[in-house]
């Protein structure tokens, strides 16, 4: 299999936690482990009106990329249950095309 | 299966297959534990038919194969290790005490069977309460028990009911009709469906949607549309993330939406802004309501509201330019005192800008099953009737008795003793309760008390003496016939856990016993294809291998005269048109025309309390893992949220010298209640926000499980709105102060 990546377009994460409970759950990991981790940053104002916001979801050491259920066809159990539909398993290189067409995005090489 | 004109969507495997060694069933998320939706979801189980997995089903065009954390962790709640497992009875004498007997099925069907028919004939069967807690599953079976026994007094312990009710009634009243957001979710092709358009902008009005996912309303959906291009107004007293990615964002003070809205209308009617076609056409009352918005002047809502008139104008304007506009509200509109004309000057915002049954605009959900309402109040005999509690003080309340007069009747016994009640999956003593303590003394001494749920709870503890196992939804079969759009969906049983039984098996059996004529069913799943087969022309059993199932769908209902039973065109209101100026509110002798008032207590109608209680409080913060007052003892779901949280602003923290981290006693005239501290630009300087509903699993059942310690309505007086509905919640005054190290 080709290498590996994650692109996580954080414009739009809203940090629910939903591929961090669904790795959890797939994987067995006990409550505290995880292969992904969701963090926020903020809320600070900015200036009137602009605030920083942001959640950021980070892929751990224990994550495989759901290799298994990649075998079989369907998404890495984070992605098939992220509620922003903003994180995408796949390709590196087609992952990298995809990130230079917009901002506020971040790529992980998982493998 | 009958002839339907229902729309499907294509299944690749039929609703129960094999895959790796387990066995899957697609059915729907519906609950507890858990929320309103009704998910699409892949429930999987191993050979001894345990649960193991759960996924969301991407097939199910609701959800889109997503879930939100609690139903991914749903094994560890079905399979928890403190679920109730069978019945149990306690001593009278022993209420709120840990002194539980195991007994059979048999023995405590025979017991209620007993009180309740004993109780019936020495009192009447009006001095039975019937409470159900959040409007989940349980709704159609409850009410139908309740009104086959004979009471009248079905109910729920929330002051003024003032959770989406007081939002339907208010619409009922003026547009004769609910009406929902159009996120596309009436289409199975969803966001690809030719007719459906992407709103302009989308206003979320005290609704942090993306968490709460309240009144059948999937949050992300406005997250869908946004990547679509919907911009988004959000109304919300707090920073949150919705409202960091808001073209607009009124940071309004709790309890005074009515008078923003109002501001708008002012706005929007005094430019002359508004859909003349469309009110001209389909609404009455215009020129009083124009009459009416000339007393909420911009400068003044301003000052009401602290929201800077810039901004109040331009929501305004940009709410009247923009087609077609969605409205997707909250029960923030609910839990304020006057919720009725609150719901109705922001509903009106969206009528006079001719957004109602356009795509992409506000439409009348398709319903299967009337949600709202109950199902076979034609079993209640008339003098029955007349008997329900708070008929005569609020006419308003059409189904339901009153709640606040039921706590009333339970301290004065006027007009009659209350003997008995039957509570369903309400734990209402840490949740839905105002004053808790105060229902607490009321119910303590009732000659029985029946309860059903699916893990011990406070309320339980304290207060009964039957305690019946419910079924968690992947225990049990079902239909989804909720709040919301409806479409035909099953729950569909896969597990089973010690002797537990469904809502729906307790109500059957019991109702059965009490009124055999009225319960003619010998299954759970007989009761369902008929409650689906007049309007779906389909079995359960049908259903479960079809479902979902979409009602068939029109924009422009009141052009063609689809939204009347009569098939005149228009609204089914007594004028056929949406009435600004309400005749159903005039009947009952309540203001016709929306209106603000004040909060009370609150910095507007009792500035004198600000030196005691400086801070604003509002109450029901959601959260990701936590649905009311359950998951508490589910590990996974309490390490995403593991205390109470009081979100305060860091420079608020330092005039009052409390450290962020720190517990803290949140107080007011009324009680008091125990919290983390959360220092956070969040929430402006003169408030603070907590969430609700908290108890301790792991505390002492004895004490409640520190509930009374924890409860934040310990601050919310019973004292709901002058139509019956609505109650101050999300708006109280309050101090706060650090804890003792010995409390």
């Amino acid at each position: 299999m080709a290498n590996l990546g994650m692109l996580l377009d954080y414009e739009w994460c809203t940090g629910c936690h939903s591929c961090e409970i669904a790795c959890q759950m797939e994987h067995g990991f006990p409550v505290g482990k995880t292969g992904i981790s969701v963090h926020t940053i903020g809320p600070w104002e900015i200036e009137p009106d602009s605030w920083q916001l942001d959640n950021i979801a980070i892929p751990t050491k224990q994550c495989n990329a759901c290799v298994d259920r990649l075998a079989k066809g369907k998404l890495a159990a984070c992605e098939h249950h992220c509620q922003a539909k903003c994180l995408h398993i796949g390709d590196m290189d087609e992952l990298a095309d995809s990130l230079k067409e917009k901002p506020r995005q971040a790529l992980y090489h998982l493998t | 299966m009958g002839e339907s004109k229902y729309l499907f969507v294509e299944h690749e495997r039929p609703f129960k297959y094999e895959e790796d060694g387990l066995n899957v069933t697609r059915g729907s998320a519906w609950s507890g534990p858990g929320c309103h939706l009704g998910c699409g979801v892949l429930l999987y189980t191993d050979a001894e038919g345990k649960l193991v997995k759960v996924e969301g089903d991407p097939e199910n065009p609701y959800n889109q194969g997503r879930l939100c954390p609690r139903c991914l962790a749903l094994p560890e709640v079905t399979n928890h290790e403190d679920r109730l497992k069978y019945p149990m009875k306690r001593a009278k004498e022993d209420r709120g005490q840990n002194k539980w007997t195991r007994i059979t099925w048999d023995e405590a069907f025979d017991t209620i069977e007993r009180e309740l028919k004993d109780i019936k004939q020495k009192y009447g069967p009006e001095t039975v309460l019937f409470m159900q807690g959040t409007g989940r599953d349980i709704a159609p079976y409850i009410t139908r028990l309740c009104w086959s026994y004979g009471s009248p007094n079905f109910s729920l312990f929330l002051s003024g009911a003032a959770c989406y009710v007081p939002r339907v009634i208010g619409l009922a009243g003026t547009f004769g009709a609910f009406l929902v957001p159009d996120c596309s979710q009436v289409h199975p092709d969803r966001y690809d469906n030719p007719e459906y358009v992407i709103p302009e902008v989308i206003f979320v009005w005290g609704n942090n949607c993306v968490v709460s996912n309240s009144d059948g309303f999937f949050g992300h959906w406005v997250v869908d549309l946004m990547q679509r291009g919907s911009k988004i107004v959000v109304i919300d007293p707090r920073v949150t993330w919705l409202s960091s990615r808001a073209a607009l964002h009124l940071r309004v003070r709790p309890g005074t939406d009515a008078a923003l809205a109002l501001g708008m209308l002012n706005v929007i009617i005094s430019e002359e802004l508004y859909d003349y076609d469309f009110v001209d056409k389909w609404c009455y009352g215009f020129d009083e309501l124009a009459q009416r918005v000339k007393e909420y002047p911009v400068e003044k809502v301003a000052e009401i509201t602290w929201i800077p008139e810039e901004k109040i104008v331009a929501a305004a304007r940009m709410l009247a330019t923009s087609k077609p506009a969605a409205l997707q509200w909250g029960v923030a509109v609910d839990m304020t005192k006057e919720a009725i004309p609150a719901g109705q000057s922001i509903s009106t915002l969206f009528a006079i800008t001719g957004n109602i049954e356009v795509p992409g605009g506000m439409i009348v959900p398709p319903e299967i099953l009337k949600y709202v309402g109950g199902w076979g109040k034609d079993l209640l005999p008339d003098d029955a009737y007349t008997k329900r509690i708070g008929q005569d003080r609020y006419p308003l309340f059409a189904s339901e008795a009153q709640p606040d007069c039921i706590v009333e009747q339970l301290e004065t016994s006027e007009p009659y003793k209350i003997r008995a009640a039957w509570i369903q999956t309400s734990n209402f003593l840490a949740c839905m309760a105002a004053d808790p303590q105060r229902l607490f003394n009321a119910m303590k001494d009732l000659d029985f008390i029946a309860y059903v749920d699916i893990f011990m709870t406070p309320t339980a503890m304290a207060l009964a003496d039957i305690v019946l196992p419910a079924a968690t939804y992947p225990e049990r079969n079902g239909i989804r016939l909720g709040d919301g759009a409806q479409r035909g969906e099953t729950i569909n049983k896969v597990t089973s856990i010690g002797e537990c039984k469904s809502d729906m098996e307790i109500n059957l059996e019991l109702g059965r016993r009490l009124n055999p004529e009225a319960w003619p069913w010998d299954t759970v799943e007989e009761m369902f294809t008929f409650l689906l087969q007049d309007d779906t022309g389909m079995t359960f059993e049908e259903l479960q291998e079809q479902a979902p199932a979409y009602p068939p769908f029109q924009y422009r209902r009141h052009e063609k005269g689809l939204l009347r039973k009569d098939g005149q065109l228009g609204f089914n209101t007594a004028t056929g048109r949406i009435e600004l100026w309400s005749t159903f509110y005039s009947n009952v002798g309540l203001d016709p025309l929306p209106y603000f008032e004040e909060p009370t207590p609150g910095p507007g109608s009792t500035p004198e309390l600000l030196e005691e209680y400086p801070l604003v409080l509002t109450t029901g913060a959601r959260n990701w893992s936590m649905f009311h007052s359950e998951h508490r003892q589910i590990k996974r779901m309490r390490a995403l949220h593991p205390d109470p949280i009081v979100e305060v602003n860091p420079k608020t923290l330092e005039k009052f010298g409390i450290a962020d981290g720190g517990y803290v006693w949140v107080e007011n005239q009324y009680g008091r209640a125990k919290r983390k501290v959360r220092a956070t630009e969040a929430v402006d300087e003169r408030m603070c926000s907590t969430d609700h509903a908290w108890w301790l699993p792991e505390g002492d059942p004895d004490k409640l499980y520190s509930v009374f310690d924890l409860n934040i309505n310990n601050l919310v007086q019973w004292s709901p709105g002058k139509s019956g509905f609505g109650s101050n919640y999300k708006t109280a005054l309050c101090r706060i102060y650090p804890v003792n190290e010995s409390e």
